[in-house]
């Protein structure tokens, strides 16, 4: 019989006032007796809605089943059948806009947490050492994958699985791409990536690091050297900035700088680790999305007063929900319709202060977002030390630069079908590299896509 | 890991070292840059390509102790390897077109002016090398200098090579006595750069820079390299590290280097605390 509860059982987390202070991961997981109880509320409808909103699609009724009949490590194995990252889908999917989106029980009360119950099914076989998947025999089709974020993984781990022997190159001396540099670990603890890189391993991938396509080797090396398909999953490449005036004083960081300073070189733990970072008492975060969240969050746990500007309104920022609302709890203020005009900074070429305009919302822009106005003689100054710019990225040119005949979008965005083809044979590419900025589910959905058509293309 | 093959002390603060990294020697050019690491608490440190053997997998990097990863560095020798080591980075320094120029080095970019001098030789260029030191017992790599231009002036800032002066002031001396030069490449601290744009302005000798400022990933990845270079940001990893030097800004560039001086003095303490001499045995 299910359990016809309306409220979702809630997340264990952190105490927001404590958490705020360190860099231990927020959400906690669920215990076993709470995942059979929340299991207990999946309808296991028959036309499976759910898994339509899955990028990857996992058979999610299935693996909730065997978490109700107290099977774990099964319900661990079904997530895996489709997903090669489970428990970093769990903790980073917006759900809420996926498989949660269209679950049943979400009609009249909120969701089956089906994100929360597919953590909790890879942390405890992971935990229980049982985290191993099955691989095909040697088929003799090699394959070479640039990046070793999600969608790199998710290609390199489903290519391995039926038989490739696969390399992945990567360009910084850590695998894993954005989910080591980007995503901080309060959010995705590090070791747990360093896990699901390592199954990978197991699985007979083999990943080279410190090798930047484009410069040590290009795309037509690759498949010179008997690579039957290259996958591109280069990621997304030069971060924007807003071209006001002070961007280049001292205290101004990219997002990506930053949140790379303390994820992949563990900056807040300096001099024990030799990278500093240094930041003020008052940080402002420019942007909207996950991005400028992560690195707001950050900034808070190094003990700054943090400010968030968006230039539009809280309907209109695409970070998830869950984020803004952890970043909320945290005391993180949020100057919503605020738009940076200036950076001013002292004799010295630091920051000293961010000069600001209120704006209001005029026409929908031709994505349906209304775009946002500046509001005449509302201008304003706050004092700051550091500014975070997190406002997206542009296509990293040196791949282009060196594949002449690898088409691309105008932005520079790598042109590919919806199975992840390029205009060059052989070539397949998926994730930011193609989108622009998106998500790790969407790169890894990508991924995945492209070593189904690279498998379609070379039948072994 | 990269193992370091050769180690040579070229001074009291600047050592050569040879490491072993096919992947970046099958593909390193002249002006290019490798970023390399210690170890696995190490921070991620950009260097010039000084030299490279394609058939032996070695890349040649010189560096001086400046700052706590450098000092660290210079405590490993032969045998001993890198955590990371990866490259290279940067686009090559362009050399078509140039028939007789000035390349000049101040200090740590002496070493780094050296393979571009020595490339733009081979090429059959014209190149009067101008390289200073604070004193004589400084000056390093003085057979290869000399072979690698048509002219060598070694400048010393105290006079005891018995050629007292800036580079600068050599450069301004070649310039006066009529030295036609179509190009004029600087690589050293950033105000020599600054003086030797100065000077190369008025008389509109297209004047190279190789700009070396902080970095992470060296892919362009985090924008920290930035530069205002003729009013447009560039990022010095992709767009460089070579520039027209009388379009950077180079008051930013020095305000930016000096972004992290309190925090690289606090690494530095660690390393005094922790070193050993080896040669005396006792703690620095």
């Amino acid at each position: 019989m299910a359990n016809m509860s309306l409220q979702k059982h809630p997340m264990p987390e952190q105490d927001p006032q404590v958490r705020a202070g360190n860099f231990k991961e927020v959400a906690l997981g669920y215990t076993p007796e709470i995942a059979v109880e929340e299991a207990q509320r999946c309808l296991h409808c028959k036309n499976a809605p759910c898994v339509t909103g899955c990028p990857v699609n996992v058979p999610i009724p299935d693996f909730i089943d065997k978490i109700k009949e107290g099977d774990f490590e099964g319900a661990y194995q079904v997530i895996r059948s489709q997903n090669a990252l489970p428990a970093i889908c769990g903790r980073v999917c917006p759900q809420e806009s996926q498989c949660e989106s269209k679950c049943v029980q979400g009609i009249k009360g909120e969701p089956v947490g089906i994100g929360r119950l597919e953590r909790f099914a890879a942390d405890t076989a992971m935990a229980a050492g049982k985290a191993t998947a099955e691989r095909a025999p040697a088929c003799g089709k090699k394959a070479a994958v640039i990046g070793s974020g999600p969608a790199g993984l998710t290609c390199a781990g489903v290519l391995a699985k039926a038989g490739w022997d696969v390399t992945v190159y990567e360009a910084l001396h850590t695998a894993g791409g954005v989910l080591m540099y980007g995503i901080p670990e309060f959010r995705l603890p590090k070791a747990l990536v360093e896990r699901e890189i390592s199954n990978l391993k197991e699985l007979g991938v083999k990943i080279v690091t410190n090798a930047v396509a484009g410069k040590a080797f290009t795309v037509d090396e690759l498949l010179e050297e008997g690579n039957d398909a290259v996958f591109i999953g280069s990621g997304a490449g030069l971060p924007n900035f807003q071209k006001i005036p002070g961007e280049s004083l001292c205290g101004v960081y990219s997002a990506n700088e930053f949140l790379t300073r303390l994820n992949l070189m563990k900056a807040y733990t300096f001099p024990e680790h030799d990278t500093p970072v240094k930041i003020g008492a008052h940080v402002a975060v420019i942007g909207g999305g996950n991005v400028a969240m992560d690195a707001a969050r950050c900034a808070k746990r190094l003990g700054a007063e943090v400010t968030i500007l968006y230039r539009r309104s809280e309907a209109e920022m695409p970070a998830r929900a869950e984020e803004v609302h952890h970043a909320k709890e945290e005391g993180i203020h949020f100057h919503m319709l605020t738009a940076p005009t200036s950076i001013e900074g002292d004799e010295n070429g630091f920051v000293k202060s961010i000069r600001c305009i209120e704006m209001k919302l005029g026409e929908p822009d031709e994505r349906g977002r209304r775009r946002p106005v500046p509001i005449e003689g509302s201008e304003y100054e706050l004092p700051m030390e550091t500014v975070i710019v997190a406002i997206g990225n542009s296509p990293n040119p040196l791949i282009k630069k060196t594949t002449p005949d690898l088409p691309t979008e105008k932005w520079g965005g790598i042109q590919t079908d919806d199975n992840g083809r390029t205009g060059k044979k052989n070539v397949y590419a998926g994730g930011d590299a193609v989108t622009g900025a998106a998500t790790v589910i969407l790169a890894m959905g990508a991924g995945k896509k492209a070593a189904a058509a690279i498998m379609e293309d070379h039948p072994a | 890991m990269y193992p370091i093959v050769k180690k040579r002390v070229l001074n009291e603060t600047v050592t050569l070292m040879e490491i072993e990294a096919p992947l970046v020697a099958r593909k390193a050019k002249p002006g290019q840059f490798i970023i390399f690491r210690i170890d696995e608490e190490g921070e991620r440190v950009p260097l010039t390509i000084a030299g490279y053997d394609r058939e032996k997998g070695t890349v040649t990097i010189i560096f001086q102790k400046v700052g706590y990863t450098t000092e660290k560095l210079d405590t490993l020798n032969e045998g001993d390897s890198l955590q990371d080591f990866v490259g290279p980075l940067g686009e090559p320094s362009h050399t078509e077109g140039i028939h007789r120029c000035a390349v000049i080095g101040g200090g740590l970019g002496v070493a780094i002016a050296y393979p571009q001098a020595k490339a733009l030789h081979d090429a059959g260029a014209e190149v009067d090398l101008i390289v200073g030191f604070r004193n004589e017992h400084l000056i390093i790599l003085k057979d290869e200098l000399e072979a690698a231009c048509t002219n060598l002036i070694i400048m010393t800032d105290d006079g005891s090579n018995g050629n007292k002066g800036f580079v600068t002031q050599a450069l301004q001396k070649q310039i006066d006595a009529g030295r036609d030069y179509d190009t004029v490449i600087a690589i050293g601290p950033l105000p020599m750069m600054k003086a030797v744009c100065e000077m190369t302005k008025e008389p509109k000798i297209k004047t190279i820079v190789s700009m070396n400022p902080i970095m992470i990933d060296g892919t362009g990845m985090c924008g920290g390299c930035r530069l205002t270079v003729g009013g447009e940001t560039k990022f010095a990893c992709v767009d460089g590290p070579d520039f027209d030097g009388h379009l950077v800004d180079f008051d930013e560039a020095m305000a930016r280097g000096r972004m992290f001086r309190p925090e690289e003095a606090k690494a530095k303490e660690k390393l005094m605390k922790t070193h050993t001499c080896r040669l005396t045995g006792e703690e620095r």
